[in-house]
Parts: C-alpha cells; structure tokens; sequence
C-alpha cells in the first residue's frame, strides 16, 4: 500500500493561473488543501510613500498604475478625495463622463476578468470573445486621453477635456485592404459618443454569447459550482466587498447606497448571489456588464442633450487654458504655480470611496496643508480578498485554488500596491 | 440613505461616556478618537451594539505624525519642525475605517500608540478576521506592533528586510540596493549609491495662499 504523505508545495509567483506575481505556500494533504499561505508584496512599488514625495497632480498617474485594468475608477477614488478636501465643485457634465467612464471601466475589467478566468479553467474560446470586445473600449479611452490604459484622464475639478468629435480611422495597409479598412470604420465616423453608442448596442448580444458558451457548460459548473462558498456573515467579517460581497447574498453596492456624482439620476439595478460561490460571482459579474451597458446608455443620451463645461474654474486647483495661458500675465503664473509648485490642499483629511469593478476602492488622504499629501493610503478591496484565500481554499483540491483566485479578480498591482 | 453624522455622534458619545477622547465632524465624516487601552472594548462595542452595527472594517492603516505640518527635510528625510507639530503630540497612530451595512454609516477611529519608540496596540483580529493582513502591513511598514495578532510577519517588503519604510525618518531611495553579483553568482545587497533628489520641495503655505 502506498504511503500517503502531506506535501507543502509552492505555487507561483510565476504561474500563469496566479493573475501577476502570487507565491502561494500550500499545505497539501494528498491533494486536499489544508493550509494557503500566500505570499504578497512582489510587486511593491510603495505607491503611497511615493505620493507623499510628489504634488497633488503627480501623484494622479500613479493611480493608473495601482489597478491596471480599471484604470480611470481608481483615479476617480483620488479626484474625489483631493476635490473632497479642497471643496471644488464639479460641474455636472464632467460627472457624467466620469460615471459614463467609470462603467466602461467596469465593462473593462468584467472582460479581461472572463477571459482571463475562462483560461485558468479551460476554457480558451472567452478569452478571443472578451478581447473582441475590449479593443472597442480601449478606443474610447484612447480617444479622450491618448492612452489606451494609463489615461490620467480625471483631474481634480472635472476631467482633462471634453469628449472628441471624431474618431482615430484605421489606415489601409498590406494586411487590410480598402474595402476591409472601410468595413472596420464604419462604426468610427461620428464622434465617440456615436461609436460608444454602437458599442453598447451590440454588447448585449455579445453577453449573450458569452453565457451560452459558459453558464449552462457542464465543465464550467462542475469547475466552479460549490466552489468557495462565503456564508453572508463570513464576507462581512472578511472585508469583502463588490462582487464578492453580492455575490454572497448581501445588496451592497456604494453606487446605490452611498451615491457619487450622478449615481443617483441614474436607472440600474444590483444583482445578487444567494450561494456564495464561485458560481454564483460569475453570474453576478455577467449582469452587472449588463447593468453597465444599460447606464453607459443614459450618460450618452445625458451627454448628447448637454454640451457644457467640463473642468471646474478655479485657480488655484486647475490650470488655465493655453490660449490664456500664452496670452495673459495672470494665466501664466497661475499656470506656473500650479506646474511647479503644485495645488497646496487645507490640511485635513477625507476618505473616498467608490465602487472600484472589484470591490470598495478607497483613498484616505491626511493633508497638512502642503503642496504634498502627508499620508494616503489606498484601500484595495483585493488586498482583503486575497488575505481571505486560506480560509476560503481549505478542504478544496489545488485545481480549485485557480477558480478561487479567479473568481477572487486579484491584480496585483492593487494587492502590493 | 446614510445615518445622519449628528444622530450618530449622540449615539457614539452615549455608548461611550467617558471613553471618548475627541469626536469630531468634518467634511461629513466622523473621527472617534479613543485611548489605546479602551481598544478592544470599543471595538467589540461598536461591531456588537444594535444601534452601531459596524460590521465592517473596511480599512487599517498606520500614521507617522513625526512630520506633520513641517516641511524641513535633510537627505531626503522629513524633520519634526518643534513650534508646528503640537496638534499631534504622540507619534505613531492607527486609523480604523469601519462601515455599518446595516445602518449606512462609516465611521473612523484613530488611536495613538502610548510609546513613541516601541508602539504597540491590541489586535483586532478576533473581532473583524479582516484585520489579519491590514496589522501585518502596519506592522511591516511602521514597526507598530500588535498584541494578541496570530501571525504577525512582515507582508510587504522583501524576505529579510530590514527597517519600516513607510516611517517618516526612513528615506525614499532605501538604505540598501540589490544587483547581481557575476563573480559570487548570487544577488547582493549593498548600500545604496542613489543621492536623495527632490524635484519639488516640500511647502506648507499659509492658509489664505492664492485666494486673492
């Protein structure tokens, strides 16, 4: 008879399944895993001692780089902190992209989060459907800000310029000829608001697809129904939140319950887990793409109605315009101020939060009255999630450790920071 | 919609008559400050009591104050100036978030470390599991250790390091660097061969700067 024996094995951190740079030390008893420790901090950039060390607007791309693939909703955390502090008003236009941006953002995430997921657990085909999708969406963030991902688009007092009237054609070349580069532009020829528009009716049909390849799939449900269950009580206590948290049955959502900018005009609804399982958070994830699609439509229908100003007007906080700039005394130093010096914030300190694709995504922000923040600190919910993975892994085989991290969405440039 | 901070604020200073340091409304948030030997006492209170329901700890995180309201620097080390920092007497605090989903609210809780040089707290981990990792980050980053904690390792930083980075006296550049070493064939560390550089210095202005 074969002597059976406990095994500690290390996984990562260099493991396609680890979603970044995740050592996990695992306790194995046959392939029952009694023990997940996981190891974090390889990717540690000390983003916040950074901050401390740069002005208010410098520190803004940073935030980008904390959660790469919901880029423009951790900038929204910082914006709302430093405008929280600073009392700017935004104007009311701005908040309506910022909202149309962040679910985007959302759309974003939820998709790279299939496809990535759909891989971990065999199935490739998601990963080729999600990134169709992307490529449309990493357009519009390209077409406001000239990045596909690192946009530093949101500002303290609105956002860095208003929606572009046109869109980037795509040119002939040896690949595609005239008639297919005509094709693929067809959807480009207004502004971004009408391809967004574009977009959001075709999505629908896209989820569809994407649930017929994966919710009713025998494989899919055996790999993650039952999978990680997290009684409502436990999630409370573990800190999560976002789809995690409704995805055990609680309806917490902080665009409904505590709302931002213009949450509150806004029609959608929050879907709820009942088990609690990996399972379960896929389906919640799939409708809130849905819900997204459906508020992406209202802030383009809002926008198209009300041109307006998108930066708030003052001085101290945001920069002129260039023209001003190059032709007013006045503007110049302003501008040289602001550049060189920086925004000097009254000294105080605020916590925001927003509903990050993720989870919460809070930024505590201490100013002492400097050009400099004293203290930030970023509250990523996949730091909370992670730190949960032991007690949720216990008594599951190693295969289902790769659903539990993927079903947790863990990037880590938001876990390490 | 969320708890109105006045109904609240009577609730907290009931519950805690005569525990309550400071209690302060600012910017439509609630900052309780209470002693650190009431810790666990309040904490299980406000998690546990039917009016106050905090379930949540959404967020832990340690403070240096050593520097605030300065903008000396020497090497790339931020200075205690001694005629500003009198608002905060003790150096090392720690800054609790919690959220009550029942109730709608927030609330945060700060609480100083007696010792400046050794600061210790009691963990919190028996009353939110959460907090595992947030006093492990604490502990790592600003040497703030906590009694009770199951397993307080360093989390963060790298394997051996040495030093709590996120102190305020702790330069931005490190102490040490790590390259590869050809002749031993192994990672090294040595010290750092990076001069501190300041872009923009620090400024503390005065409160009507630009507001004219």
């Amino acid at each position: 008879m074969a002597e059976i024996k406990n095994y500690t094995m290390n996984f990562g951190p260099q493991h396609p399944a680890a979603h970044g740079v995740l050592r996990l030390v695992l306790e194995l008893d046959g392939e029952v895993v009694e023990r997940a420790d996981p190891h974090i901090g390889l990717l540690h950039r000390a983003t916040e001692k950074l901050a401390e060390h740069k002005t208010f607007l410098q520190t803004l791309p940073y935030m980008d780089r904390l959660d790469y693939v919901s880029m423009m909703c951790n900038e929204h955390a910082y914006v709302m902190a430093v405008e929280k502090l600073a009392g700017i008003e935004v104007p009311i236009r701005a908040q309506y992209i910022r909202v149309m941006y962040d679910e985007i953002t959302r759309v974003l995430n939820h998709l790279l989060w299939l496809g990535a997921v759909g891989i971990d657990l065999g199935a490739m085909t998601m990963f080729f459907y999600t990134f169709r999708d992307r490529e449309d969406l990493v357009d519009c963030y390209e077409a406001v800000s000239g990045a596909r991902m690192h946009a530093a688009y949101y500002r303290p007092g609105g956002v860095y310029r208003d929606l572009p009237d046109s869109m980037p054609q795509y040119q002939a070349s040896k690949i595609h000829n005239a008639a297919a580069v005509k094709q693929m532009n067809e959807s480009r020829q207004g502004g971004l608001l009408d391809f967004l528009e574009d977009f959001t009716n075709r999505f629908p049909k896209h989820i569809d697809e994407f649930e017929t390849l994966l919710t009713d799939n025998r494989i899919w449900k055996q790999r993650t129904v039952g999978i990680g269950v997290v009684s409502p009580e436990r999630a409370m206590a573990l800190g999560f939140t976002g789809p995690m948290l409704r995805g055990s049955g609680i309806e917490w959502d902080l665009r409904k319950k505590q709302p931002y900018e213009v949450y509150d005009r806004i029609d959608f609804d929050i879907p709820v887990g009942v088990e609690g399982d990996c399972y379960d958070r896929y389906l919640v994830r799939i409708e809130e793409m849905r819900q997204s699609n459906r508020i992406i439509k209202q802030c383009i229908a809002w926008l198209r109605a009300n041109p307006g100003p998108v930066m708030a007007t003052s001085n101290k906080f945001v920069p002129p315009k260039r023209e001003a700039m190059k032709q007013n005394m006045e503007e110049l130093i302003h501008h040289f101020k602001l550049f060189t010096e920086g925004m000097h914030v009254p000294a105080g300190e605020v916590y925001s939060a927003v509903e990050h694709p993720k989870g919460e995504f809070g930024i505590y922000l201490v100013s002492d009255g400097a050009n400099k923040p004293y203290r930030m600190k970023i509250r990523a919910p996949g730091f909370a999630h992670l730190s949960s993975l032991d007690e949720m892994s216990r008594g599951h085989m190693i295969a289902d450790v790769v659903a539990l991290i993927g079903t947790q969405d863990i990037v880590f440039g938001e876990v390490d920071r | 919609m969320t708890t109105d901070l006045k109904v609240l604020a009577s609730k907290l200073s009931e519950v805690f008559s005569g525990k309550v340091v400071a209690l302060e409304e600012r910017l439509d948030e609630l900052t309780l400050v209470v002693k650190a030997t009431d810790l666990v006492e309040v904490f299980t209170r406000l998690r546990d009591d039917a009016g106050l329901r905090f379930e949540q700890l959404v967020d832990l995180c340690g403070v240096d104050y050593s520097a605030y309201g300065s903008d000396i620097s020497e090497e790339g080390k931020y200075l205690q100036d001694e005629e500003v920092a009198v608002a905060y007497p003790r150096r090392f605090a720690v800054v609790y978030h919690l959220l009550s989903v029942a109730h709608n609210a927030r609330l945060r809780v700060r609480i100083f470390a007696e010792d400046d040089g050794f600061p210790v707290l009691d963990s919190v981990t028996e009353i939110w599991s959460c907090a595992n990792w947030y006093e492990r980050e604490a502990f790592d980053l600003y040497g703030i250790v906590f009694i009770g904690h199951p397993d307080l390792r360093r989390l963060l930083t790298d394997y051996g390091f040495v030093g709590n980075p996120f102190r305020k006296d702790f330069p931005l550049s490190g102490h040490v660097e790590m390259r590869y070493d050809p002749v031993q064939q192994r990672v090294v560390y040595q010290p750092v061969t990076v001069e501190p550089r300041e872009v923009t210095p620090r400024i503390v202005r005065e409160e009507t700067f630009g507001s004219n």
